[in-house]
């Protein structure tokens, strides 16, 4: 088996690790239709399935690009610290080999890699599917699948190769003496770079006809607490699965994420009573989504009652953040910003308060905080002019708006040819099979 | 021959469909509406921006009477879905030229 000493560090198989890790990689991936339903519901019923194709496009594209350059560009050798060469182990190359005795897997501490693509790939489509919620009911699907294409090579792979896969933010960066960066499943990678990129993409697309004074309710709130429900199950995958092992660390990772997000419903909804005067299921529902962002970076150094404290100051933080864009007027439709970058600035940031060992709070000074900061800030900047120079040059070229018509009439029938909902016997007769 | 139409709080049919049954109207129609009179509508609140929603949903109950009948029945269904409060609704009646029984083909009273 020579093979195998090429391919990673040659350890032995751990199965309880491995399995734990293929369950996680299920549920992550799991998020993405609980997205699609958490987003659905939030639209009009006209739009319906255009805001839930926009999910499953990103399911779509990504899958494939993923293996192709995706792994390679996130965990190849570094270019410059900013990403992987997507050369070197493009379609996965050395990931395992092929040999007249059966298949070699490269291992790394016990786990196949082949898993770890399979859950890093998880990964990569929620984030690119969480953006599609600022630029709901007005965007040509063709666009934006090719947007998602672009973004996650641009955009994702830079950033997961910048945290996690050795670069520039990481604990092999330089900003590592002061204090190694923390952001345990995706605080920078997916939350901020996802919130950061719904707010240019709501600039440059543009506000829906009638953003601020037509009516535009949720149309079906059970399908959003149907879609929180699933997030946060499949959010076990996203934060115990980044232990990477069953272990305890992905028990408290279990635990943080559950208390969490209790504590964040709470604030959420105490928020809506004191200034609505009303405790809603789509606060609740919002809440769970804010507490479980916050968490993501944070969920392997904090203790469960440092969790409540940082769960329950993302509950508030975004029920006050999804106001902004009304007084602001930028349309980011169902609050990608408000919630995503928010509470992620706020997990990532938090960090350096509450982390049980380096945090402010609990006596370690101020470097935890200061390197929170500059990662965040980093994230931030480059999600920004990555985004602003994808969505320009898609403007440019292929147009992201559909026809005025087409979005007052339904997106849904006007570019997919379908309708979500039969309200009224319409006397439909079948014209032709196509077989 | 009359129709009486009445505009009424959801929750109260039930009540004005037995008092109708007990009264001895045999047959009527029911739908689903939505509007508002005095009572106006209400706000709702979803992530911080608030609605009024000017419509509220109501049932719209039709019954076709004898021109004798047709206080009577006004009456009924006033009593049984009255709940004192705004938005109670309103019942009015308008004269019927013709009424057609389909199964037989009957014009007239006879078909009622």
């Amino acid at each position: 088996m020579v093979v195998a000493e090429v391919l990673g560090d040659g350890s032995a198989l751990d199965a309880g690790n491995t399995a734990w890790m293929l369950v996680s990689a299920s549920l992550v991936l799991l998020m993405t239709p609980g997205l699609a339903f958490f987003y659905g519901g939030m639209v009009r019923s006209k739009s319906v399935l255009n805001m839930m194709m926009m999910s499953f496009g990103a399911m779509a594209v990504i899958g494939v690009v993923y293996v192709l350059w995706g792994w390679s560009m996130s965990y190849g050798s570094s270019v410059g610290g900013l990403f992987g060469n997507p050369v070197e182990q493009f379609g996965l190359k050395g990931i395992f080999e092929s040999t007249p005795d059966g298949y070699v897997y490269a291992m790394s501490e016990g786990l196949p890699v082949i898993v770890d693509v399979g859950f890093q790939v998880t990964f990569a489509i929620i984030t690119v599917a969480l953006i599609s919620g600022a630029i709901a009911d007005r965007v040509k699907f063709g666009t934006w699948l090719v947007f998602t294409g672009l973004w996650v090579t641009l955009s994702y792979f830079p950033m997961a190769h910048m945290v996690w896969g050795g670069g520039l933010l990481s604990g092999d960066g330089p900003f590592a003496s002061i204090a190694e960066p923390i952001d345990f499943a995706g605080g920078t990678v997916v939350h901020i770079n996802a919130g950061a990129a719904a707010l240019v993409l709501a600039l440059v697309v543009g506000k829906r006809k009638g953003f601020g004074s037509e009516p535009m309710r949720p149309h079906n709130l059970p399908f959003v607490m149907l879609g929180a429900a699933l997030l946060w199950f499949g959010w076990f995958g996203f934060n115990a699965g980044s232990a990477y092992g069953a272990t305890g660390d992905a028990g408290l990772a279990w635990v943080n994420t559950t208390t969490a997000t209790a504590a964040a419903i709470i604030g959420w909804l105490a928020t809506e009573k004191i200034r609505d005067g009303h405790a809603t299921s789509l606060g609740a529902a919002s809440g769970v989504v804010a507490g479980l962002v916050a968490i993501t970076p944070a969920a392997g150094s904090l203790s469960p009652l440092g969790s409540i404290i940082l769960g329950v100051v993302a509950g508030v933080l975004s029920a006050l953040a999804v106001g902004l864009k009304y007084k602001w007027g930028y349309d980011d439709s169902l609050d990608v910003v408000g919630v995503h970058l928010v509470a992620g600035l706020w997990g990532t940031v938090g960090i350096g308060f509450l982390a049980t060992e380096t945090g402010l709070f609990y006596g370690g000074g101020v470097n935890q905080l200061v390197v929170q900061v500059i990662i965040a800030l980093v994230a931030v900047a480059f999600s920004l002019v990555v985004t602003a120079v994808i969505a320009l040059a898609l403007k440019a070229t292929l147009g992201w708006r559909v026809s005025e018509d087409a979005e007052v009439g339904g997106i849904d029938l006007a570019v997919h040819g379908e309708t979500a909902y039969e309200t009224i016997q319409q006397g439909s007769v079948i014209k032709e099979v196509r077989a | 021959m009359k129709l009486v139409t009445g505009i009424i709080q959801p929750h109260r049919l039930d009540d004005v469909k037995s008092a109708l049954e007990a009264a001895g109207v045999r047959g009527m129609t029911v739908s689903e509406a939505s509007g508002y009179g005095r009572q106006k509508g209400h706000t709702e609140v979803y992530r911080g921006a608030e609605y009024t929603v000017d419509l509220v949903p109501k049932v719209r109950i039709e019954v076709l009477v004898d021109d004798a009948d047709s206080t009577v029945v006004t009456d009924v269904i006033v009593k049984a879905a009255q709940t004192g409060k705004i938005g109670d609704g309103k019942v009015w009646t308008v004269p019927v030229d013709d009424v057609a029984r389909v199964r037989t083909g009957e014009h007239g009273p006879g078909a009622l």
